[in-house]
């Protein structure tokens, strides 16, 4: 709410510790809120992930920690195959909610965007508040599967019906854990949107004096696109997931066909449509993957330039490339669906725009290698992600030009190949840009340096690690290992490929190891690292015009007046190789 | 809100509910979609025996539009008096709207007609009760601003409000239209 000018605002040193660390309204607590909940996310996705790939090269071996902790899905210490299935829906739904698509837009979107364009909080304080404590329910009610009765649902994060809409009888999980599951992405849509109001509503009429949106840094045009695409995607897995849930729970028949036998027993259901929910889940779910990598996208610009001493290349094609990829993510959908029956001139069609996307993804490939080339380049640790960034987008986009492919599609569909390309493309890429990120603005969150040898040495350990994990995995889809199967063993034809299970589970575990440095990087720093100035990386947005960290009020009763685009490095002429934003000169 | 533009909180207002707007267009294309493509895909489609209440409850709420607006140019002639009235009788309306609904679910279940008992009644279920919750939201915003009016805590200054309200309240009003012709029409 507006503060009558020239009084002064009232800071939440006066609030008590709810309303200062729980229930604040300040975005940016809002935004270490989404950064702390990823955080603990992404550490249980990955405790899930070393377990099932643990159980892929040992299926035999007996475990008494798994016994304890899944009487009835490891008896004896063994893994059984719906244990196995539920870990991995578990592990998918959570990376792909909670830490992909939390962390670059709730987390660092919050935290920044206000900073960013010149404004004192988001447009709606109160209902960023809100979106934050709906996303955590979200979260819980989605781990509660774990505990109730028959554990967490089996029929992964794509959750595809019949199996995710029969109940009990299709499997242990398939009862109370996939409606949890369900309730919990119903939310999660609910709060998604709320998110998205906020971010467009924020960058639309928030923005300072002369902050036009041309001149708005690549980061802002991330979040924006990234919230265009939200609004218009999640209202359509709603949709999908109230549908999902009557089936389930109200004996409908959306997606449920007559003469369902499952278990021996025939069901009751008629007429419904399986393929209808992979119209609606798909129709979000691609545009879901440009939700996680965009911001990332807008960050690594930053970052690249920033450490190049240069301007972004070609800034204005950069926001074009993201435009055009936000409207193309919601024609492209039917790709995931090559070998559903669909006709062959819808593939043809959806193959077509796929490969398009191709282009504006070219387009900012190059203009980064444009913005590096020539440059003076600082190896900050922020730098080498924003690197890693562009390499592993470079490695995972171009295994997705093949899977655009109807023909070669039907092959690699439902493989180790798929899960190659996505786990480069969407897992690694946005995490590694949400690395670069950290490291980029924890001086400023904090006040505080994070430790830079440690963090080099992180990257390159998870940079190598990372490659040794989901490379081998292309091979695996090329020989035909499908994906989503608890044990390979029993198959003739994939006994040459244990030695490279055996190499990716030990890469995997190795790579899970490495990053408890972070982790420790980050605890560590955040309580001793040593104090960073008010522009230690010598940026020019607006974020570093204040103090480390930020008053809670921001630029107070004097927001800053913009004089300049957002890139303004090694200006010919200039006494300095750098002008900030709201510099005149 | 730092901006020191007058009218900052009015234009972001009005830019969130437009979002906001976008999201509820795409759920109900989602909803639609899903009914074209679910009648495609099998031959048990049926239609909904459709009570003449819905009529009725159509021109109810159709007033109840009629009321806001007239409540909105007594707001900016500075009317009080005849604002409240106005906008009363629109939450008045509003709240028969939703009583209205509940009769009409209520009669078909009477008629036997359940939301598991074929797709379109499925869809004619979900369909209303979607669009009841989004209003039952309106309706409360609605309320609120009632109930600040009638304290005479609501002046011309608070127009944004009654604006967003008055907006959104229109929207579902045309929502419902569409809905109707979906159901009785096109599903029948
Ligand atoms: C030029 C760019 C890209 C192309 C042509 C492309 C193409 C494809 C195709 C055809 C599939 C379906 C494979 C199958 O299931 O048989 C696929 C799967 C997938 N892609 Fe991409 N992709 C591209 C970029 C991306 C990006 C940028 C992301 C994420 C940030 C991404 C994330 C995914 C995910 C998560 C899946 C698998 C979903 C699942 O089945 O569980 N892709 N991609
Ligand atoms: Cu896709």
């Amino acid at each position: 709410m507006a503060a009558p000018a020239g009084r002064p605002k009232v800071t939440n040193m006066n609030h008590g510790f709810l309303r200062r660390y729980l229930f604040s309204t300040d975005h940016k607590t809002i935004g270490l809120q989404y950064i702390t909940l990823s955080i603990f996310a992404a550490f249980v996705g990955i405790a899930l992930s070393v377990l099932m790939r643990f159980h892929l090269v040992y299926p035999e071996s007996r475990w008494r920690l798994l016994e304890t902790l899944w009487p009835d899905g490891a008896p004896g210490g063994v893994m059984t195959p719906e244990l196995y299935l539920s870990l991995m829906t578990m592990h998918g739904t959570i990376m792909v909610f909670f830490l992909l698509t939390t962390v670059p837009q709730g987390g660092f979107g919050n935290y920044f965007l206000p900073l960013q364009i010149g404004a004192a909080d988001m447009a709606f304080p109160r209902l960023n508040m809100l979106s934050f404590w709906t996303t955590f329910l979200s979260f819980v009610v989605l781990c509660a599967a774990f505990f109730v009765e028959g554990g967490a649902p089996l029929a992964g994060w794509t959750a595809y019906p019949p199996l995710s809409a029969v109940g009990q009888i299709a499997g242990p999980g398939q009862g109370l854990g996939q409606t949890l599951w369900v309730l919990s992405i119903a939310l999660f849509c609910i709060a998604s949107l709320m998110g998205a109001i906020n971010f467009i509503t924020t960058t639309l009429e928030l923005r300072t004096r002369g902050m036009s949106l041309l001149r708005m840094p690549l980061t802002c045009w991330g979040w924006f696109t990234t919230a265009i695409i939200s609004l218009f995607a999640f209202g359509v897995l709603l949709a999908g997931g109230v549908l999902l849930l009557l089936d389930r729970e109200a004996g409908t028949s959306f997606f449920l066909p007559a003469g369902l036998m499952i278990n021996d027993k025939l069901l009751a259901n008629k007429g419904g449509s399986p393929l209808l929910f992979q119209h609606l889940f798909w129709f979000f779910g691609h545009p879901e993957v440009y939700i996680a990598i965009l911001p990332g996208m807008g960050a690594v610009s930053t970052i690249l330039a920033t450490f190049s001493r240069k301007p972004v290349f070609g800034y204005r094609a950069m926001i074009w490339a993201m435009l055009i990829i936000g409207f193309l993510s919601f024609v492209v959908w039917g790709h995931h669906m090559f070998i559903s029956g669909m006709s062959p001139y819808s593939s043809i069609a959806f193959s077509l725009l796929t490969v398009t996307v191709g282009v504006p993804s070219a387009i900012k490939t190059f203009n980064w290698l444009g913005t590096i080339w020539g440059g003076s380049l600082r190896l900050t640790t922020a730098m080498l992600f924003a690197l890693g960034f562009v390499s592993v987008f470079i490695s995972g986009g171009l295994t997705g030009l093949i899977l655009g492919q109807p023909a070669l599609d039907s092959y690699f569909h439902d493989t180790y190949f798929v899960v190659g390309h996505f786990h480069m493309i969407m897992g690694v890429a946005t995490v590694f840009a949400a690395f670069a990120a950290t490291f980029y603005w924890f001086p400023k969150m904090r006040g505080r340096m994070m430790n830079e040898t440690l963090g080099r040495i992180h990257f390159y350990l998870t940079f190598i690690g990372v490659y040794a994990i989901f490379i081998p995995m292309h091979f695996a889809g090329i020989a035909g290992n499908p994906r989503r199967y608890a044990d390979f063993a029993q198959f003739d034809f994939l006994k040459d490929l244990s030695f490279l299970h055996k190499a990716t589970t030990h890469a995997a575990f190795f790579t899970a190891a490495v990053q408890l440095l972070f982790l420790f990087n980050f605890l560590w720093s955040w309580w001793k690292g040593p104090k960073a100035g008010q522009n230690p990386w010598h940026a020019t947005t607006l974020e570093w015009t204040l103090p480390s960290p930020p008053p809670e009020e921001n630029f107070g009763h004097n927001p800053p007046q913009v004089h300049r685009g957002p890139y303004d490095y090694s200006l010919p002429g200039a006494p300095k190789d750098f002008l900030m934003q709201q510099e005149e000169r | 809100m730092n901006v020191a533009a007058p009218g900052a909180r009015r234009r972001a207002s009005h830019t969130g509910l437009y979002a906001f707007l976008c999201s509820v267009i795409m759920f109900f294309g989602a909803f639609t979609s899903a009914m074209v493509v679910r009648r495609g895909a099998s031959n048990d489609w049926k239609g909904i025996p459709a009570p003449d209440l819905l009529w009725v409850n159509t021109g109810i709420l159709a007033l109840s539009s009629v009321a806001v607006e007239k409540a909105r140019r007594h707001l900016r002639e500075g009317n009080r008096k005849n604002f409240n009235i106005a906008w009363s009788t629109a939450s008045l309306l509003g709240a028969l709207f939703i009583a209205g609904q509940i009769l009409v679910w209520k009669d078909l279940r009477a008629a036997g007609v359940f939301l598991n008992s074929h797709p379109g009644s499925a869809f004619f279920y979900v369909g209303t009760v979607a669009h009841a919750a989004h209003l039952a939201g309106g309706w409360i915003a609605m309320a609120f601003l009632n109930w600040q009016a009638l304290r005479w805590t609501l002046g011309p200054g608070k127009r944004t409000a009654v604006d967003v309200a008055s907006i959104y309240w229109h929207f579902l009003g045309l929502l419902w239209v569409y809905l109707l012709w979906l159901f009785r029409f096109w599903g029948n």
